[in-house]
C-alpha cells in the first residue's frame, strides 16, 4: 500500500507474514528501514535513539525465534517506541535534559509484550519534553518537522512516533496520549492514531505525566496493523493497579459493521473553534456517514467548555507531583554548579534540567494543589470532570460514536506558538475529553485541506472499551472514503 | 516526677494534653508497593528495585497482607473499619523520599475510631489509623550524605491518638499497651530503638479546668520509653514557664535531644510545609469487604485485656500481676505453661508472683535472656518453686537458689543439696539448737519473762546465725514459743 508521502511501502501484516514465509526477507526489510533512517531521519529528527548495532542484535535474537518456531505473531515487525516510555538497553530521555544519559533497567511491559510477540525496537522517538506540548517542539534534541511539509510542526507530544510512521520509517509507533498527544499528531502526519480506554494498555514502564489520564496509543498506516498492534500491548497488567481486567483486544474479531444501523453523535462543540478548511473536509466525511444510511445527528454538550481548563488543572497537578522524583539526588541530570545547601541542589538541577513548558507546569501544578488554592482549583476541575463523564454516558446511551475533527486546525508552521503557550493549549479542545472520561478515540485521515494542503484527521469517539467498534468504523471509513 | 515538678505549681494551674501519633512497621514478608523483601540491617540499597527507588516509569502495587495486617490492628482497638478508602499522596522534597511524595492515606483513612484502655481504667479514643510507605534513611558519615532505601516502601501504620493523655505517665502507659497489642497480633515487632516502632508527640497546656485547648508543639525523635517521658515532662515545664511568664507558646515542631535532655525547635508553623495532598491517581480505591474483614476477625488472637481478665477469673492471681503477665504474649504463654506443668499442689499465685518478681527480675537485667531463649528453663524453675511450696527451703533459700542457677545453671535440688538449704522442720533438731541458745543468753530470756516480749526477735535472730537460717521459720517460732512458755511456768 502507499503512505500518505504516496511511497509504495510495506504493511505492518505484509513484513509479518513475508518474515515468516522467507527468512531473508527480515534483512531487506530491516535494511530498508535502517538506510531510509540513516538519510532522512535526521532532517525529519523523529528520532531520538537509533542504533544499527542494538537492530543487529534484535535481529539475531528473533532469527533464532524464528527457528526454534516460537508463536510470533508480530515477527519482524519494527515498531518505534516514543522516547518516555522504557526499552531496556535504550535510553530513556523524555526529550529533556534531566536525563539526557537515563538508561532504565528494565522495559515498559508494552514493549516486552512487543518484543515477547517478535516485532523489533526500531528506535526511540522524539517528543515534546515529558510529553508536554502539541507540536514537538519543546524537545532538548530540538523540534520534530512535519514529513509533508518540513516547514511545518508534526503535532504532540507524540510528534516522532507519528512522523515516523507518516515518513515511511516504520510500519507502526508506541506513542503516549495524555489530551491528545497521539490523535493530534497523527492527525497533522495523516496517520492513524489510537488512544485507547484507559486501562487498555498497561502504563507501566510510561514516563507519567498526568497518571488519571496517560495511556499508551498507537500510530499505525492502516486499521488492520492498528488492531495487529495494539492486540498485542492491550490486556491487564499486574504491575499497573490502573489496568483493565476486561480480555485483551482482539485483532482477530471482526465485527461486521452494518452502517445503516449506525448512530453518530456530530460533536457541534467541536465545531465552532475549527477553521473552515477544516470544517469542510469535515463535512464531507459527516457526508460519507449519512450516504451510507447511517442515522446522523447533531450532538450539543455545554459542558465541553469547561474541559480545556479542567484537563490543564488535572493534568499539570499530577504531573507537579509525577516530575518531582527528578531531583538530582539519585539519578539523572545534577547541576554543576556549587551547590550550598540541599535546596540549592533541587533548585539549581531542576531550574537547569527542565526546559521552560514543564517548568510552568510544574509550578502551575503546584499552585492548583496548594493549601488555600485547591478547592478552588483542582477540586473544582474534578468536578468538571464528574460532569463529562455522565454527560458522555449519556450520549452513549443514544449514539453508537462521536464524530468531530481531531484538531480545530491542520498542523501549523513551526515557530508560530512560541510566545503563547494558551493558544497551543487550546488546540486540545477536541482531544481532551477522552481522556478525562476514559473512553476510547481515534484520528483517521480525512482528507487534505484544500487551503494548506496538509491532512484533515477525522476523530472518531466510543464508549469505553470499545475499541473494537472504533477499529470497525475507522476501517469501514478508511476504505470507503477518498 | 522531677523534684522541680513537686515544687512548681503546675499540677495546680494547668493541665497538660497530650496526643501520640504512632508509626508501625508491619513485618510483611515484602514491601508495600513492590516485591522487595524487607529485612533489618542489610547492606545499604540491597533491598531496592525500580518500584521502590522512584524509577520513572514505575507503578506502586498494593501488598495484600500489609492491609490484612493494618485491619488486624483496627479491629483489635474496635475501630471502624471503612468499606471504602483512598491512598493520596503527601509530597516534599527529601532525597530519603525518592518519588518526592509519600503514598499514604489522607482524608479517606480505612480507619477511623477505636481506642485502648489504660491499666488504671481510663479509655484513650483513636482518631484514625491509616496505612502508608516508610521513607528510606539519610546516612551522615565523614565523606558525606548518603541514602538507604532499604526502608524506602516498607509498609508503616500510624496511629493518631485523639488528644487525651493527660500526663507523661498515661503516654508511656499508653504506647506499651498499643505495643503489646502489635506484638499480640505479630504484625510489628513494637522496637523503639530499632525504629520499627516510632512515635511523635503533640503536646498542649490548658488552664485547669478549661476546655480550650493551647497552642501546641509536636515533638519528634523519641526513641525510647525513657525519652519519651522525659521528653513530655520537659516539654509540659517548658510551656508552663512561657505561659507562667506572660509569653506564648507558638506553635512548633520541636526536636527532643535526649544528650542535653531538652527539646529544640525544629520549625514554626510558618516554615510548615504544604504537603498538597491529593488521591494517589495509580491506586484504585482501597475496597474492604466484609467477608474478608470477619475472616480476619474470627482468626485473631487472645489480647492483653481479655487475656488479663481471664488470667484474673482463673488463675487467682492479682490485679498488678494479671497485668504484668499479660503485657507480653510471651511471657503469659511462658507463665501458662508453668501453670499447666506444675504439679497439683503448687498454688497458681505462687507462680505468679515468682514470675513477675525474681524470674522477671533476672531476666531484665540480661538482654541475651529472651522468652525465646531462656537462660532457666521453665521445668528447672518449676522444681524449684514446688520446693519453696512444699517448704523444703524457705522464701530466702529459694532466692538463693534461683540466682545460683542463673548464674551456673543447673539443677534446683542439686543446688539445694551443695549449698545446704533443705528447710529443717523436724522439730526435735529444732528444740535442740534453742535449748542452746536460750541457755547462753540468760540475761533476755529474764528480760523476756518479765514482759518484754520483743526480745523474742533476738532468739529467732541468734538461732539463725548458729544453724545456718535453714530451719523452717514457723516450727522455729512454735518452738521457741513452747520453751519460753514452759520456762515462764517454772
Amino acid at each position: 500500500m502507499t503512505n500518505s508521502l504516496g511511497e509504495r511501502l510495506w504493511t505492518g501484516e505484509e513484513i509479518v507474514s513475508g518474515v515468516k514465509e522467507d527468512r531473508s526477507f527480515l534483512d531487506q526489510v530491516l535494511n530498508f528501514y535502517c538506510s531510509k533512517i540513516k538519510k532522512e531521519g535526521p532532517e525529519i529528527n523523529c528520532f531520538t535513539f537509533f542504533s544499527e548495532s542494538a537492530l543487529a542484535q534484535q535481529q539475531s535474537v528473533l532469527r533464532q525465534r524464528i527457528e526454534a518456531k516460537e508463536d510470533l505473531p508480530l515477527a519482524g515487525l519494527p515498531v518505534s517506541v516514543k522516547d518516555n516510555i522504557a526499552v531496556e538497553g535504550m535510553p530513556l530521555t523524555c526529550a529533556s535534559k534531566i536525563l539526557e544519559n537515563y538508561y532504565p533497567s528494565y522495559s515498559a511491559t508494552a514493549v516486552e509484550r512487543l518484543v515477547k510477540a517478535g516485532a523489533i525496537i526500531i528506535g526511540k522517538t522524539n517528543l515534546d519534553e515529558f510529553a508536554m506540548g502539541s507540536s514537538s517542539e519543546y524537545s532538548y534534541f530540538g523540534p520534530v518537522k512535519n514529513p509533508r511539509d518540513k516547514r511545518k510542526v508534526s503535532g504532540g507530544s507524540s510528534g516522532g512516533s507519528a512522523a515516523s510512521v507518516a515518513g515511511g520509517f516504520c510500519p507502526v509507533a508506541l506513542g503516549s496520549d495524555t489530551g491528545g498527544s497521539v490523535r493530534q499528531p497523527a492527525s497533522f502526519c495523516g496517520v492513524l492514531g489510537l488512544k485507547p480506554s484507559y486501562g487498555r494498555v498497561s502504563r507501566y514502564g510510561l514516563t507519567a505525566f498526568g497518571s488519571s489520564l496517560d495511556q499508551i496509543g498507537v500510530f499505525a498506516n492502516n486499521s488492520r496493523d492498528l488492531s495487529l498492534i495494539l492486540n498485542a500491548v492491550s490486556g491487564q497488567d499486574k504491575k499497573d493497579s490502573t489496568s483493565s481486567a476486561l480480555p485483551p483486544f482482539s485483532a482477530e474479531k471482526h465485527e461486521s459493521l452494518q452502517p445503516e444501523k449506525l448512530k453518530v453523535g456530530i460533536l457541534q462543540d467541536f465545531l465552532k473553534p475549527a477553521s473552515a478548511d477544516v470544517i469542510e473536509s469535515f463535512a464531507k466525511a459527516e457526508e460519507f456517514f449519512k450516504n451510507q444510511g447511517a442515522q446522523v445527528q447533531d450532538v450539543f454538550f455545554p459542558e465541553l467548555q469547561y474541559s480545556v481548563p479542567a484537563y490543564y488543572i488535572i493534568a499539570t497537578a499530577e504531573a507537579s507531583s509525577n516530575l518531582s522524583r527528578y531531583d538530582g539526588a539519585r539519578y539523572g541530570f545534577r547541576s554543576k554548579g556549587r551547590l550550598n545547601s540541599l535546596g540549592e541542589m533541587y533548585k539549581q538541577s531542576r531550574s537547569q534540567g527542565f526546559g521552560e513548558e514543564v517548568t510552568r507546569r510544574i509550578i502551575l501544578g503546584a499552585f492548583v494543589l496548594s493549601e488555600g488554592y485547591s478547592d478552588k482549583y483542582y477540586q473544582k476541575a474534578t468536578k468538571v470532570r464528574k460532569l463529562l463523564l455522565s454527560g458522555i454516558n449519556k450520549l452513549f446511551d443514544k449514539y453508537d460514536i462521536l464524530l468531530s475533527p481531531t484538531t480545530p486546525t491542520t498542523a501549523f508552521d513551526l515557530g508560530s506558538h512560541g510566545q503563547d503557550p494558551v493558544s497551543m493549549y487550546s488546540s486540545d479542545v477536541c482531544t481532551v475529553l477522552a481522556n478525562l472520561t476514559g473512553v476510547p478515540s481515534l484520528s483517521v485521515p480525512c482528507g487534505v485541506s484544500e487551503k494548506t494542503k496538509m491532512p484533515v484527521g477525522l476523530q472518531i469517539i466510543a464508549n469505553r472499551n470499545q475499541e473494537q467498534k472504533l477499529m470497525s468504523v475507522s476501517s469501514f471509513f478508511q476504505q470507503g472514503f477518498c | 516526677m522531677t523534684k522541680r515538678a513537686q515544687n512548681n505549681q503546675l499540677t495546680g494551674k494547668y493541665e497538660p494534653v497530650i496526643g501520640l501519633e504512632v508509626h508501625c512497621q508491619l513485618k510483611t514478608r515484602t514491601k508495600l508497593f513492590c516485591s522487595c523483601p524487607q529485612s533489618f540491617a542489610q547492606t545499604p540499597n540491597s533491598n531496592v528495585c525500580p518500584v521502590c527507588s522512584g524509577a520513572p516509569g514505575v507503578l506502586p502495587v498494593l501488598n495484600k497482607k500489609a492491609v490484612d495486617y493494618a485491619i488486624k490492628m483496627a479491629l483489635a482497638v474496635g475501630a471502624k473499619i471503612n468499606p471504602e478508602s483512598v491512598f493520596a499522596r503527601k509530597q516534599y522534597f527529601y532525597p530519603d523520599l525518592p518519588k518526592g511524595y509519600q503514598i499514604t492515606q489522607f482524608d479517606k483513612p480505612y480507619c477511623e475510631g477505636g481506642g485502648v484502655r489504660l491499666a488504671g481504667g481510663k479509655y484513650i479514643p483513636l482518631t484514625r489509623i491509616h496505612l502508608e510507605e516508610d521513607a528510606g534513611k539519610s546516612v551522615h558519615s565523614a565523606e558525606g550524605t548518603f541514602v538507604d532505601l532499604n526502608r524506602a516502601g516498607i509498609p508503616l501504620i500510624e496511629i493518631v491518638s485523639e488528644p487525651s493523655i493527660s500526663s507523661p505517665q498515661e503516654a508511656s502507659e499508653y504506647l506499651k499497651k498499643l505495643r503489646a497489642i502489635v506484638r499480640y497480633l505479630g504484625i510489628c515487632d513494637g522496637n523503639l530503638e530499632e525504629g520499627s516502632f516510632r512515635c511523635d508527640a503533640n503536646v498542649s497546656l490548658k488552664p485547669k479546668g478549661s476546655k480550650k485547648l493551647g497552642a501546641r508543639c509536636e515533638i519528634k525523635n523519641l526513641n525510647s520509653f525513657r525519652n519519651i517521658e522525659k521528653s513530655l515532662v520537659y516539654e509540659i515545664y517548658r510551656q508552663a514557664d512561657l505561659l507562667d511568664a506572660g509569653q506564648r507558646v507558638a506553635v512548633q515542631t520541636r526536636l527532643w535531644d535526649p544528650a542535653l535532655s531538652r527539646t529544640k525547635a525544629m520549625r514554626d508553623k510558618e516554615e510548615s510545609e504544604d504537603y498538597r495532598y491529593f488521591p494517589e491517581p495509580d491506586l484504585p480505591r482501597l475496597f474492604l469487604e466484609k467477608e474478608r474483614v470477619s475472616s480476619i476477625d474470627a482468626s485473631l488472637p487472645e489480647l492483653p485485656d481479655a487475656k488479663g481478665e481471664r488470667f484474673l477469673k482463673d488463675y487467682l492471681i492479682n490485679y498488678e500481676e494479671s497485668q504484668i503477665l499479660t503485657s507480653d504474649r510471651d511471657l503469659a504463654s511462658f507463665f501458662e505453661t508453668l501453670v499447666a506443668k506444675r504439679s497439683e499442689s503448687l498454688p497458681i499465685p505462687l507462680i505468679a508472683r515468682w514470675v513477675c518478681g525474681e524470674y522477671l527480675r533476672e531476666m531484665r537485667a540480661d538482654e541475651a535472656w529472651t522468652l525465646k531463649n531462656l537462660r532457666v528453663p521453665g521445668d528447672k524453675f518449676l522444681l524449684l518453686l514446688e520446693c519453696v511450696a512444699q517448704q523444703k527451703i524457705s522464701q530466702r533459700a529459694g532466692k538463693k537458689v534461683f540466682k545460683l542457677m542463673v548464674a551456673e545453671g543447673g539443677d534446683p535440688l542439686d543446688l539445694i543439696r551443695r549449698e545446704k538449704l533443705e528447710q529443717v522442720s523436724d522439730k526435735s533438731i529444732i528444740k535442740k539448737a534453742c535449748e542452746e541458745i536460750l541457755h547462753k543468753s540468760k540475761a533476755q530470756v529474764d528480760e523476756y519473762l518479765s514482759g518484754k516480749e520483743k526480745v523474742f526477735a533476738y532468739f529467732v535472730g541468734q538461732v539463725l546465725r548458729q544453724t545456718g537460717g535453714n530451719f523452717n521459720p514457723q516450727s522455729l517460732n512454735e518452738v521457741l514459743k513452747e520453751l519460753l512458755q514452759e520456762k515462764k511456768k517454772q
